[in-house]
């Protein structure tokens, strides 16, 4: 492919030489018998399948599990690397944080004439029944995963902030467990910061954010809309390693001002909720009557401070992309300064300029729905047929401001295992934030999700997309 | 704990013991098959699909007794919610229910057994696969409950577990019984009468206890014998009497690990008593069938209070 070239390749040097971060793992692998690594290839997905590491698809049919394709090449980054990368989202996490804070109180951003009022007016996130109301602790975001690209040596920017429900820790978890089985002698050669006490951390951090009226040992627990959730198996899996219950909608009630849920023994009270049910289904009587998945009177007893809902109501607003377009100015106006990890250029197709541009240079460019996620109802310019752009150019024409648009970025790329050898695919990087009162903790690794196809720049797993396991290396 | 995860445990066991009894029953009918007649062979499947309480189901789809459709029909017919293949989707749905209640190897044993089961099933199976088929099933059972004693913690969760097991075996012992009991009631009557040893045989076989009650009692096979073995002998774990013995702890733990004793706990009492003070002579004189349909009902009563006891649903 003559593009080749223009990708950074995070293994390789352009001369071909390996880089630094790669070099005892490339000392390692060039040391392996092929066929061997062809088998381990093959016994990953058993061990995968074995466990019940799935997501479940809706077909028309029935509801199918299908296994995210892992990649055992990791993913490798310096304790340098690392440590830049840190400060960045610590910085932006902080300022997210802060900015839901003023946004459901005084809104200064916006008097301060640095973010449109419309943005809010017209966001689907945005909840009413938030204002004026400060979470136990005041933390809005407890858990954040920040979508990182790569495309040089030291050029690292944030693709998307997720901080209504990230998922996806649970293959970071899985991922580095299945290496180590795997490869244990490898760990053994290269120094390799752990993640596996992710849940660990995120347990304290939950319980270190309880509302007032919690004891000594505050109860969390993770919040799932059942077996039928295609992430049901990350709710599960961190319930289990938190040592939490797993609970649904119709395990929980208020009783006496406070959520309980039903145990063998009689309702108990319920301090922090891990929630990985979206906003609108989480109390039928203040959001969707219809739902089945929250529990009736929650928001009530958040708002007297008898529950943390985790993470708090309303943070979808930071998900959006014409946020997004906003978080230099957003970092700025909250911590006082610039931003150390820069967002990727982005267009706002509701002003008329950017609409001109980015209707002039549709062929070239990314186009993005505002809340859209997933990989789905986007526009890739470069990979797609001359109908494909008109047919957008039409639906962005009829409403603008649903859009943003960004340009086709350089992905860095990172080799995957093929039938043929090593063969670089793009790749990005999702860290997770762990947010309590007084502490950012970010676990060193992340998920790195990869374009199993070759040239393709989409990773999302419902495109097709496969993971690897992430390595931040010791010093 | 939830009750609802309780539910999911204590019907994860239920429905694997379910399966693993109706692989038993197939192992004996096979059995039974290979020695007999085509005529004789035929009715063997017809008690062994009415054994199992599928009769209905299955006339419904067929009308002769085959053994290769009774099996097909008992394994993996997906109008029957019967099937094996029924539940052990069942046990493994209630299995990621209860995950964060069961250890990681339980989990680990049912995923797996699940995944060699559903392709096992995933095609008709033949006369050269069904022993074969049989096998793996009782052996998902074996590691599971291997699973559950060697990895899981002594809380609640072990002990819902284990009450789902002994309530469905308790179930499945007396309805073998109680559909063979005119077998043995003109025995009874006639002393010394010609038993017909391969029937026996089988009942024995669909519970796994030909061999036990061999060794108890060096080759003789008379229907009091048999009868006093499935029914009372504590040292059988497919026994009755077994069943109770170990219910009763398992429910004495619960009430203990909640501080109470529910209503659960009071009908055990009364039903171990009854149990434990019972002779052969004395089930015999009630009636083999009486005596069974009581019992059953009572187990079922067990299983209501259990569910009632323990907030099993909101």
């Amino acid at each position: 492919m003559s593009g080749e070239a223009e990708f950074f390749n995070e293994m390789r040097e352009p001369d071909g030489s390996v880089r630094d971060a790669y070099a005892d793992y490339c000392g390692w692998f060039n040391d392996q018998d092929s066929k061997l690594l062809k088998r381990k290839h093959a016994e990953a997905e058993t061990n995968f399948r074995k466990t019940g590491i799935t997501f479940n698809v809706y077909g028309e049919d029935e509801a199918e599990e299908r296994l995210i394709p892992f990649d055992m090449v990791p993913r490798i980054i310096t304790a340098g690397e690392w440590r830049r990368l840190t400060r960045g989202i610590e910085q932006r996490v902080s300022a997210l944080n802060a900015f839901m804070h003023d946004l459901y109180h005084r809104q200064e951003i916006v008097r301060a004439g640095r973010l449109p009022q419309s943005l809010l007016r017209d966001n689907e996130a945005w909840l009413p029944n938030m204002v004026g109301f400060t979470p136990p602790g005041g933390v809005y975001t407890h858990i954040v995963g920040i979508d990182l690209v790569r495309t040089g040596p030291d050029e690292f920017f944030v693709l998307e902030d997720n901080a209504r429900t990230p998922s996806g820790v649970s293959y970071m978890l899985e991922n580095r467990e299945t290496m180590m089985a795997m490869f244990p002698e490898l760990f053994l050669r290269v120094p390799i910061e752990a993640v596996s006490d992710y849940p660990r951390r995120l347990a304290k951090s939950l319980a270190a954010c309880a509302p007032d009226c919690a004891g000594d040992k505050p109860v969390v627990a993770v919040l799932t809309p059942g077996i039928y959730n295609s992430a049901y198996f990350e709710h599960a899996f961190l319930a289990d390693q938190m040592g939490a219950e797993l609970v649904e909608g119709s395990d929980l009630r208020v009783v006496n001002g406070r959520v309980a849920m039903r145990t063998t023994s009689g309702y108990k009270a319920v301090d922090v909720i891990y929630r990985r049910v979206d906003d609108e289904f989480l109390d039928p009587l203040t959001f969707n009557p219809n739902s089945m998945l929250g529990v009736p009177g929650i928001m009530d007893v958040y708002r007297a401070g008898g529950v943390t809902i985790a993470n708090a109501p309303g943070t979808g607003v930071c998900d959006d992309k014409a946020i997004y377009s906003f978080m230099p100015e957003i970092v700025e106006f909250y911590t006082g300064e610039k931003p150390l990890l820069p967002n990727v250029e982005t267009w706002r197709c509701a002003d008329e300029d950017s609409l001109k541009y980015v209707l002039d240079n549709l062929g070239e460019l990314v186009v993005k729905e505002v809340h859209g996620s997933g990989g789905y109802g986007m526009l890739v310019g470069p990979a797609s047929t001359k109908k494909e752009i008109e047919e957008f150019r039409a639906k962005l024409v009829d409403n603008p401001s649903n859009y943003i648009a960004q340009p086709t970025l350089s992905l860095s790329t990172c080799p995957i295992f093929t039938k043929k050898g090593l063969a670089p695919r793009h790749v990005d990087l999702r860290p997770f934030v762990l947010v309590s009162p007084d502490k950012i903790d970010i676990t060193p690794g992340g998920l790195t999700r990869v374009a199993l196809k070759e040239g393709s720049l989409v990773v999302n797993s419902s495109q097709g997309g496969g993971t690897k396991d992430t390595w931040v290396l010791k010093d | 704990m939830l009750g609802r995860t309780a539910n999911g445990l204590f019907w994860m066991f239920r429905y694997l013991e379910r399966a693993e009894n109706t692989a038993r029953l197939i192992d004996a009918g096979l059995r039974m098959a290979l020695t007999r007649d085509l005529v004789t062979a035929e009715e063997e499947w017809r008690s062994v699909i009415a054994t199992a309480g599928q009769r209905a189901g299955y006339e419904a789809k067929h009308g002769t007794y085959t053994g290769n459709q009774t099996w097909n029909y008992m394994l993996r017919e997906k109008a029957n919610p019967s099937s094996v293949l029924s539940m052990f989707s069942l046990v493994r749905q209630n299995a990621r229910l209860a995950r964060n209640a069961i250890s990681g190897e339980l989990w680990e044993a049912i995923n797996e057994n699940w995944l060699v089961i559903e392709d096992q099933l995933s095609k008709p199976v033949g006369e050269n696969r069904v022993l074969d088929t049989v096998a793996t099933i009782r052996r998902a059972g074996t590691l599971a409950h291997g699973a559950l004693a060697g990895s899981m913690l002594r809380d609640e969760g072990y002990h819902f577990a284990r009450a789902g097991t002994f309530i469905e075996r308790a179930d499945s012992i007396a309805r073998i019984l109680d559909i063979k009991y005119y077998l043995l009631l003109p025995s009874l009557s006639y002393v010394g009468s010609s038993l017909d040893t391969g029937q026996w045989d089988q009942v024995l076989r669909s519970v796994s206890g030909d061999r036990a009650y061999r060794w108890l009692n060096a080759g003789q096979i008379d229907a009091r014998g048999i009868c006093e073995f499935l029914i009372l002998d504590e040292s059988f774990p497919r026994s009755l009497a077994f069943c109770y013995c170990a219910l009763r702890d398992d429910l004495a733990a619960l009430a203990r690990l909640h501080g109470s004793e529910g209503h659960s706990n009071m009908l055990m009492r009364d039903a171990d008593t009854r149990l434990t003070e019972l002779t052969i002579d004395d089930i015999f004189d009630q009636g083999l069938h009486e005596f069974l349909v009581e019992f059953t009902a009572n187990n079922a009563s067990i299983a209501d209070a259990i569910a009632n006891d323990y907030r099993f649903l909101a």
